[in-house]
């Protein structure tokens, strides 16, 4: 072996850069990475425990989404309120009102320390009663590399099946919640699935349970949210993704995504791995500004939207679009034809409405 | 997104700035719209912040609430609003048109002019049903056993909210519109549609500043931050910068709550001003935007169909007004399966009655339809005079044209066109479709249509016509029409032997017919079903079997 690092661990440490705490990816992170599965650049950086955003500041770039301490505290006096006095509210909403639950202690040292310990209260909670597990920790393996999860709760049933507990603060009013919102909660939980399949295939259920305030008031409601379509294109798309040793293998060794390095450095640093932006990573990710920056210089159509693509074939730059809009050669390509006839009519159009001969 | 915005689109990167998606205005803009920015707290669904609201750019009406988890506070802001809105509201109330008898209904009448909303994002106006859901079931001070009573007229504010919210659904209405909603349908940026959703850079790429270009104007709007590290555009909301709610606006929530347990008079009224200036420094840069907007619409020509459609929601303003004076309950938490199957198909004719007026309106849009193959320009080279059989024969003229358009259609599909001056549309079938002679058998994409009259015989029954689902000509319209389409007109040309004068269109003259119909069921400016007056029976589903609902019950950490 010709590289100075022995492990893939030492490798992305050496990426984040030295003395740098790795950063945890959480559900919504890697759901998020599985929305993209194209994009390298994420995958390696979040496999590596970069903080993307302190590098996006670095870049100058800074990303533009944060929370509000009004959701934050919201969120946790609600998620307070469900698993106040033993749980009763979320044992109530599971169907057993009234009924006592274990709730084990699930504190250990270390990410590896606290997953153990879920695995053995998994294998412990015994038969023909409840077991809440409280923030429990389950890990899984992402192109090639362990990533750690925190559920809100694990509920364990007396029949000895896995629901997985996901409380959000956005309500259901009159009985139907945000689509938007649901979607994002329900690809969260799905990896939460996907991670308790991993502890012991089948066990887990494919409908969660999802937590959330009625209508305006404080009182917890609950839904029961299928997620085997977001399971089964989690799994998928995280199958898609490029192993992890393989994007590091492809960089030079001094390669570095310490935000405390200098910015040229930084910026090569970022740029020599391939990404996939698309505008939807401005909701997702926190390297958006600057992989869009980088779009843009580059003319791409991706910039504009990731679904224009099938309309256009090979024209990938918005520059190669126009001259295509106004080419006279005969083509055989069907996407330069379809952008003739649309440039035409439209100049026809314009010229129509300002008052020249239709 | 359609191929042709996708290169308006790229125009508008390499112009720096926006280029036009419409030619005509396609929605009302009021003579004096009521604008409406909220703003909410982050993470609590129903505890309003402020709001800015007006009908006069200058002197805009702010409600703040200084602690939005306060129950009592909100519902001060309630009332701010209710009298806000209310009144403008009532101004249109007892204007009223009279639409004579028909043979369906009985003379009936209708308010003039309608009082039209007008809120910066989608997002902000699904906080307008938010807020009609969250005030129209409120308990007044005229029940003695409210625990937590409200002004009267608060619920009646959630009553009108709700009908606007509701009536937004409807495509094409006017009476509750987005600013970001109107300015994409009449441009086209240099960035996302998921972008667009950002008034300020919007509104960046379709007006910038002097001195800069669209996407340097957007950048702007979307990062650029003072020295206080706040925004320079704020979001239009209803959700406030997660910066400034943790830097500024909850050190001075603290401030007001610590002045206020302490009973300190003084420095709570300080504290009160402190959260009214930040709420308002947030709100005022959206206010301007929305206004902007309202200019730059209101350049544009209103489009021909546009008054017609302005009719229909004056008939559901006055539906909606007829329901509250017969003293109905207020609109139930969720439509029984009837109602909501009638809501859908009106919406849906609402849509196709859209798509329809829209194109017959602007050439461009119609260039867009043209596009898809759902109509067709062309020159007409003959017309052949033929009649139908029978004891009365009737015209039915036979049109050769030549366009470059491909339509999707099949032999017998119908066609319409526009006649100018009367009532409906000309119906007419296609009767044959075929590659017009002496073109160049290269110039296609591709396909078989290109390869000329031959290609297309491979069987008896598609011989005049490509398969409709067949690839897109490649034609340069510059250089010759592609297609020859023969067209049989089958109306519109009055009721005796010889057509209309000025009906069938002469050799030489260009034509538009479009494969989709130009009037909806419904007719023309009837009330739909929703805004059926109480006159004439109310809406389906009516007041007798509705219950009213129950208020939503009181806790002690309610945000009604
Ligand atoms: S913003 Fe950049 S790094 Fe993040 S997912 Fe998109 S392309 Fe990848």
């Amino acid at each position: 072996m010709s590289t100075t690092h022995h492990t893939l661990r030492e490798r992305l440490a050496a990426l984040r850069g030295p003395g740098t705490a790795p950063r945890p990816l959480d559900a919504r992170a890697l759901a998020a990475l599985a929305a993209n599965p194209g994009c390298r650049r994420r995958a390696l950086m979040d496999a590596a425990g970069v903080d993307k955003g302190a590098v996006a500041e670095a870049l100058g770039a800074p990303a533009r989404f944060g929370q509000s301490r009004f959701a934050f505290s919201r969120g946790h006096a609600f998620e307070a309120r469900v698993k106040a006095d033993g749980c009763a509210e979320l044992l109530r909403l599971l169907g057993a009102e009234g009924a006592r639950a274990q709730v084990p202690d699930l504190a250990a040292a270390g990410p590896e320390g606290r997953t153990a310990r879920t695995r053995l209260a998994l294998a412990e909670a015994p038969r023909g009663g409840w077991t809440l597990l409280d923030h429990p920790l389950l890990a899984v393996e992402v192109a090639g590399s362990t990533v750690f999860l925190e559920p809100d709760a694990v509920a364990v049933a007396p029949d000895g099946s896995w629901t997985v507990v996901e409380i959000k603060s956005f309500p259901i009013l009159d009985g139907a919640a945000d689509a938007m919102k649901v979607g994002a909660a329900a690809r969260q939980a799905a990896v939460y699935v996907l991670a308790l399949d991993a502890v012991e295939a089948g066990r887990a259920r494919s409908a969660i349970l999802l937590v959330c305030p009625k209508d305006f008031s404080n009182l917890p409601t609950a839904e029961s949210v299928d997620v085997r379509k977001q399971l089964a294109v989690t799994r998928r798309q995280l199958a898609r993704l490029t192993r992890i040793e393989e994007i590091a293998a492809a960089l030079p060794e001094a390669v570095t995504f310490d935000p405390a390095a200098p910015r040229p450095e930084l910026t090569a640093a970022v740029d020599a791995v391939p990404a996939a932006y698309a505008p939807e990573c401005l909701s997702s990710c926190e390297l958006a500004f600057h992989c869009r920056a980088r779009a843009r210089e580059a003319d791409a159509v991706d910039a504009l939207g990731r679904a224009l693509r099938s309309d256009l074939g090979d024209l990938t730059t918005l520059a190669s679009v126009r001259a295509a809009s106004c080419s006279t050669a005969p083509t055989a390509d069907p996407a330069v034809a379809a952008l003739r006839r649309a440039a035409a009519l439209r100049a026809e159009a314009l010229a129509a409405a300002t008052g020249g001969p239709a | 997104m359609s191929l042709m915005n996708v290169l308006a689109r790229a125009e508008a990167v390499a112009a720096g700035r926006a280029v036009p998606a419409a030619t005509v205005r396609h929605r009302r803009i009021a003579e004096r719209p009521l604008v409406l920015v909220p703003l909410t707290t982050a993470g609590e669904a129903g505890a309003p912040l402020g709001a800015m609201v007006g009908t006069d750019r200058a002197e805009p009406t702010l409600l703040v609430v200084p602690q939005p988890l306060d129950r009592e506070l909100r519902f001060a802001f309630f009332a701010g609003l209710a009298a806000a809105v209310l009144p403008v509201v009532d101004a249109y109330a007892d204007e009223v048109e009279t639409e004579p008898a028909t043979k369906n209904r009985e003379e009936v009448e209708v308010c003039a002019d309608a009082p039209q909303i007008v809120v910066p994002n989608s997002a902000a106006l699904d906080y307008v049903r938010l807020l009609g859901r969250s005030t129209r079931y409120l308990r007044t001070v005229e029940d003695p056993d409210a625990p937590h009573p409200v002004p009267v007229p608060v619920p009646l504010l959630g009553r009108w909210l709700t009908h606007y919210a509701e009536r937004a659904r409807t495509p094409g209405s006017s009476l509750l519109v987005a600013m970001t909603e109107l300015l994409t349908r009449h441009w086209a940026t240099g960035q996302s549609a998921m972008e667009d959703q950002h008034l300020g850079a919007l509104l960046g790429w379709i007006d910038p500043p002097d001195g800069l270009d669209g996407g340097s104007a957007a950048a702007r709007a979307q990062t650029g931050r003072g020295p206080d590290g706040l925004l320079l555009s704020p979001p239009a909301g209803p959700a406030t910068d997660p910066v400034f709610d943790n830097r500024v606006l909850a050190p001075a929530l603290e401030r007001y709550d610590a002045a206020r347990s302490a009973g300190a008079t003084g420095p709570m009224r300080v504290a009160e001003a402190d959260v009214r200036r930040l709420v308002a420094s947030q709100l005022r840069p959206t206010w301007d935007d929305v206004w902007h907007g309202v200019d730059l619409l209101r350049a544009l020509p209103e489009g021909a169909h546009v008054e017609e459609r302005w009719k229909r929601d004056r008939w559901s303003f006055t539906g909606h007004r007829d329901r509250l004076r017969a003293g109905e309950p207020p609109q139930p938490r969720r439509d029984d399966a009837v109602t909501a199957a009638q809501k859908l198909a009106g919406r849906e004719t609402a849509q196709a009655r859209l798509y329809a007026q829209e194109a017959l309106d602007d050439p461009l849009v119609m260039a867009a339809r043209r596009l898809a193959g759902e109509a067709f320009t062309g020159t007409v080279l003959s017309v052949e005079m033929t009649w139908s059989e029978g004891r009365r024969p009737m015209p039915r003229p036979l049109l050769t044209l030549t366009t470059p358009d491909l339509p999707q259609a099949d032999p017998a599909t119908r066609a319409y066109r526009a006649l100018p001056g009367a009532k409906s549309a000309q119906t007419a079938e296609v009767v044959s479709l075929t590659p017009a002679p002496g073109v160049p058998a290269q110039r296609g994409a591709g396909g078989a249509p290109a390869e000329g009259p031959s290609a297309a015989g491979g069987g008896p029954a598609a011989a005049d016509v490509p398969p409709a689902a067949g690839p897109a000509p490649a034609a340069e319209p510059q250089s010759g029409p592609l297609w020859q389409v023969v067209v049989r007109l089958t109306g519109g040309m009055g009721t005796g032997k010889t057509p209309r004068e000025g009906s069938v269109p002469e050799p030489g003259d260009r034509v538009t017919f479009t494969l989709f119909a130009h009037d909806q069921r419904g007719g023309p400016a009837l009330p739909e079903a929703e805004a059926t007056p109480w006159t004439h029976g109310g809406p389906p589903q009516a007041r007798e079997t509705a219950v009213p609902e129950a208020p939503d019950t009181a806790t002690a950490e309610d945000f009604l």
